[in-house]
């Protein structure tokens, strides 16, 4: 709790310097909206936010589920191979290095002309693919030398090496990457909305573009508050685990 | 013990190991007879870790042969650290090496918490390593060893790390282990320390660096176990002091004729 308060403390005298600041300068609505407006339009559009959360929340879900599959399956397949890792790394390198907002375009033509969700997944799932991969491969092969030549010693299985060594000394690696891989599939979800931006996905970015186009900025800024709250929600979640997986392992 | 395989529970014969960039190690000529505990001395670099690699067969010399002896297989190892699973308890680490080979878990873990309770970490079965003191750990990783009923026995400056108080309460307990089993394993014990040498082993060579090989090779008095007090016997400080200047000499670097002894 006490390390709660700081944190809260700041965001309320924030909130009410700009409250004040909007009252002061009397500045236009749709420049500038007073949180309390935020808050108003939180709470009336709370079913459309909700919805549209939920939406962004489950393309983002999916991608990591799907990145999550191909990157971790990936990385176990290259482990065991190391010119296959050689091959490998400088293409997943590649993918990760170039800015989502630039391909996305193209996934959307590929895969979502008329599935725009799909696009969003797709694209999301890219984003989130590096860290998984990179987490997963490191992982595996952060397992203790010794402990691998005892392995050696005993004579033990590829299956057995994996099941009992390799893939627990790997899991702190692979939370971490899972944490990060959540906070970019939300943000690859919502720059492929913003991309495909037809509405059909009905997420939180598209709430942002409609109310943008309408100038209704607290509406905006509702939205926003929204996709915050997610990333933090989501972190906190993935942080959880990780904690308790390491307290186990610990 | 009649003919010559069967002599040696393990042997290195004219094994060379080149190394891409540095001196090679060897030739070298070893065996360790049944039972026996031989004790490889030598600066760090001299090779005493590869030497005791290749005995176990996880890393195959260039030239030369290494050889089993009868009853072969069974081989513990103990590394510098106690390199215990650290997400894994006390009890499933030791009971690891029965399970690769295929030992029904119930088994394994009956096994293993026997020989825990022999090494007197009985009561820690369900401690996670990290909960264990250095001496605990190391006591837990020689019972992993052990746990197999090895015929050779490996260990690679095992107790290194440890406080002088915990190595020789150690070194007493390996020798209550090895006493204890029949038949009694051979050991190949790996350190830079003379002291540990000469009270721990029938028989201490010298490994030198810039030669690569065994350069001298001194046999300990007395016998195994110790008696109690034998540290102040003035026999077994007599040999620290020859075994402390074969290995200074060595170490000097003077890669001179063969003085191999014996």
């Amino acid at each position: 709790m006490s390390r709660l308060l700081p944190p809260l403390l700041l965001t309320a005298l924030l909130l009410l310097a700009w409250e004040i600041a909007c009252r002061a300068f009397q500045l236009p609505v749709y420049l500038l909206p007073p949180p309390g407006a935020v808050a108003l339009s939180l709470v009336h559009r709370a079913p459309l936010l909700l919805s549209s959360a939920a939406a962004t929340f489950w393309m983002a879900f999916q991608a990591l589920v799907v990145a999550f599959g191909l990157g971790g399956g990936l990385a176990l397949a290259v482990s065991l191979n190391r010119s296959a890792e050689q091959a490998v790394r400088p293409l997943a390198v590649a993918l990760q290095v170039t800015p989502v907002v630039a391909i996305a375009p193209l996934v959307v033509i590929w895969a979502g002309l008329d599935h725009a969700d799909r696009a969003v997944v797709a694209l999301a799932a890219a984003v989130a693919f590096f860290p998984l991969f990179s987490g997963v491969l490191t992982g595996l092969k952060s397992a203790d030398p010794d402990l691998e030549r005892l392995f050696d010693l005993y004579g033990a299985s590829p299956l057995q090496r994996l099941l009992r060594l390799r893939l627990p000394a790997a899991l702190p690696f692979i939370l971490e990457g899972l944490r990060v891989a959540a906070g970019l599939s939300v943000i690859g979800a919502v720059v492929a909305e913003f991309v495909s931006g037809s509405g059909a996905t009905q997420g939180l970015a598209w709430r942002l573009l409609e109310a943008g186009n309408r100038l209704r900025t607290a509406d905006m800024l509702a939205a926003l508050v929204c996709l915050m709250i997610m990333g933090l929600a989501l972190n906190a979640v993935v942080g959880a685990i990780e904690g308790a997986v390491r307290r186990r392992l610990a | 013990m009649a003919d010559a395989e069967e002599a040696f529970a393990a042997a290195l014969r004219d094994v060379i190991v080149r190394y891409p960039g540095r001196p090679a190690l060897g030739p070298v000529d070893l065996g360790v007879a049944p039972g026996e505990i031989l004790a490889v001395v030598g600066a760090s670099g001299a090779g005493k870790s590869t030497l005791l690699r290749l005995l176990a067969g996880l890393e195959t010399p260039s030239d030369g042969t290494v050889i089993r002896g009868a009853g072969r297989g069974r081989i513990g190892f103990v590394f510098q650290t106690a390199t215990l699973m650290p997400w894994a308890d006390v009890l499933a680490n030791v009971a690891l090496p029965l399970e690769l080979a295929g030992a029904p878990r119930e088994v394994a873990r009956r096994r293993a918490s026997t020989g825990l309770a022999a090494v007197g970490l009985g009561d820690r079965l369900s401690t996670r390593p990290r909960q264990l003191s250095g001496g605990m750990a190391m006591r837990a990783s020689l019972a992993r060893a052990l746990v197999t009923e090895p015929d050779l026995l490996l260990l690679d400056e095992p107790f290194a790390a440890l406080d002088s108080v915990t190595r020789r309460r150690l070194i007493e307990d390996l020798h209550r282990l090895w006493a204890g089993r029949k038949p009694r394993p051979a050991i190949v014990f790996v350190t830079h320390d003379v002291e540990e040498a000469v009270y721990l082993a029938h028989r201490a060579v010298v490994l030198d660096a810039a030669a690569g090989r065994v350069v001298a090779e001194l046999a300990s008095p007395g016998v195994l176990p110790r008696p109690e007090g034998w540290r102040a016997d003035v026999d077994y400080r007599a040999a620290v002091e020859r075994l402390a200047a074969e290995l200074a000499r060595s170490m000097t670097a003077i890669p001179a004729a063969d003085e191999r002894g014996s």
